[in-house]
């Protein structure tokens, strides 16, 4: 293709938009409204498995050992604990470490008179999951290891959480699956009417001698850049307005702000970006594509 | 430029290759052949049937007939956009029958084609819609802006090139048109009822075009109903009837229909 040819595929394609601009109109908003829901609803489901993420992430089970076990011994234990795959962390809590923060959660003042330790013995560890849903796994394995006087858990939470989480998995991928399919839709059908329009454009063009490429390129440029601003627009708005939204619920929730742990915008986009972009620009793409070869054959 | 200039131009295909004239199929000086050419639609009489014509190299042809006689269907046959039941067809070398899809468009630039309902982009205006034929076969920039406004000259144009469609008269979208079938110099101008939605000043202007441009040795072959014009012009004229040819006559009239 010539330089000069390319240039005025380019600029044939621009200038589609503004001649049709209604249709071009039509198409971006289509895209746009579409993408906006897709990205709302992204952008919320995302956050509500963070929020349940993070609550598993601070469910943990303790450890206590057998009366006067030996300190090699409990760190052998430690690091078979810690070699686990459902482990995230490991922490281990000594008697002391325990009365001192017994101290600080329940007695305040009122500790000093004790002249002993009245934990000792409840040396222990905290051990925090990947997966809170492999917490019973872990126990019955605990249990069976040899030197482990005790393990605490909660199954309610563990369950409760596992079950959210679930829920969430499926209403999300629900959602998600009819929005895009929607779009899908609702877009190429505003492509392939706007272009039906130019049946008789694209055949006076195949009667002159153009080829299906010259033809069909404009068109595919002009599905692209609406395609691309479509998308861009939602995603625009949802970049500023997602952290006013994200400050004003933790402003009006304020008694769950230990809960409500929101994500960054930036790590929203990480993943809604490349999807908004490509659904927008690939149905552009694909949409007129498609759409001027049935009027090709002339 | 005049007309005579647009005859001997050649065809400036922007990689410097000048047209070289194929020999047709059967080895003759014609343009254009049909063999035993049938069309049949899915419904109703064949459009036309065991059809046979030749037209030579420069040739100034009419073919007249009733609506419905097939004279459309033949049009669209030797532009390949329909393909014949049966038959042969060649055009300026090309055997249309067997030409490939990827091929069309290639042959098709050695065509000009006139409708009568000029199918010019509406939205572009008349300097876009004749170097629109150009850029289709890559004609450098630099000398689309040379051919244009001098084809736009000889059919009377030159001072419109930045009106769009609407705002010029049939006539004139008629020779805009006309521009644009010229540009690349075909050897062959097809023209469908040229003058059908013309009052008849604009039409013997567009026919005196066709004429000098015939003169300069392009094949013409014109689909037309106006008797008036074909009386007068005393060129070869061929009438179709219920798809099949009726007569031939080297220069003929209007045949009146019983």
């Amino acid at each position: 293709m010539r330089i000069s040819t390319l240039f005025y595929t380019l600029k044939q394609g621009v200038s589609n938009i503004f001649r049709n601009k209604w249709f071009s109109l039509a198409s971006a908003a289509t895209i746009a409204a579409c993408l906006f829901l897709f990205g709302i609803f992204y952008a919320i489901i995302a956050n509500f498995q963070h929020i349940v993420k993070t609550a598993e992430e601070g469910v943990s089970v303790t450890v206590f050992f057998d009366e006067g076990l030996e300190d090699a011994r409990i760190k052998e234990i430690g690091d078979m604990i810690q070699k686990r795959v459902e482990v995230k962390e490991v922490k281990y809590i000594s008697d002391e470490d325990a009365w001192e923060s017994f101290k600080v959660d329940y007695l305040k003042g009122y500790a000093d008179g004790f002249t002993e330790n009245p934990l000792e013995g409840c040396a222990n560890y905290e051990i925090y999951l990947n997966d809170v849903s492999m917490q019973s796994a872990l126990v019955t394995w605990l249990e069976s290891v040899d030197g482990i006087r005790q393990v605490n858990r909660s199954e309610i939470t563990a369950s409760t959480l596992t079950g959210v989480n679930a829920l969430i998995g499926y209403i999300s991928l629900g959602i998600i699956g009819i929005l895009l399919a929607v779009s899908v839709f609702l877009i190429s059908n505003t492509v392939t009417i706007g272009i039906s329009v130019r049946k008789e454009e694209i055949s006076i063009m195949k009667y002159i001698g153009a080829t299906d490429f010259f033809v069909r390129s404009p068109f595919v440029i002009e599905g692209i850049l609406i395609g691309l601003f479509g998308s861009a627009l939602p995603l625009g708005i949802i970049y500023f307005v997602y952290e006013s939204a994200v400050g004003y619920v933790q402003e009006r929730f304020n008694i769950l702000s230990g809960l409500l742990n929101f994500l960054p915008v930036e790590q929203i986009f990480a993943t809604l970006l490349p999807v908004s972009l490509g659904i927008g620009v690939g149905i552009g793409f694909f949409g007129s594509f498609v759409t001027v070869r049935k009027h090709l054959r002339v | 430029m005049n007309i005579k200039q647009v005859g001997e131009r050649e065809l400036s295909t922007g990689s410097g290759k000048k047209r070289t004239a194929k020999k047709s199929v059967n080895g003759s000086s014609d343009m254009i052949t049909l063999r035993n050419v049938s069309k049949s639609y899915s419904t109703g009489a064949p459009a036309l049937n065991g059809v046979s014509l030749n037209v030579k190299k420069g040739e100034f042809v009419f073919i007249v007939g009733d609506s419905g006689s097939g004279k459309s269907t033949l049009i669209k046959l030797l532009l390949r956009e329909l393909t014949p039941t049966d038959g042969e067809i060649s055009v300026n070398g090309y055997d249309v029958v067997r030409l490939k899809r990827r091929k069309i468009p290639k042959f098709r630039r050695n065509i000009g084609v006139v409708f009568q309902d000029f199918r010019l982009l509406k939205d572009r205006n008349v300097y876009e819609n004749v170097a629109f034929a150009q850029r289709i076969i890559q004609v450098p920039t630099r000398e689309i802006r040379r051919n244009v406004p001098a084809i736009l000259s000889v059919v009377g144009l030159a001072g419109k090139y930045k009106a769009k469609p609407k705002q010029l008269s049939g006539g004139e979208q008629q020779r805009v048109a006309l521009a644009r079938a010229l540009v690349n110099n075909p050897p062959i101008l097809l023209c469908d009822e040229p003058t059908g939605n013309l009052d008849p000043k604009n039409s013997w202007e567009i026919m005196r075009l066709l004429d000098e441009i015939n003169k300069s040795g392009t094949t013409i072959l014109v689909v037309t109903h106006n008797r008036e014009i074909v009386n007068a012009m005393q060129k070869r004229v061929v009438t179709v009837k219920k798809g099949i040819i009726v007569s031939d006559e080297e220069k003929g009239g209007y045949i009146d229909e019983d």
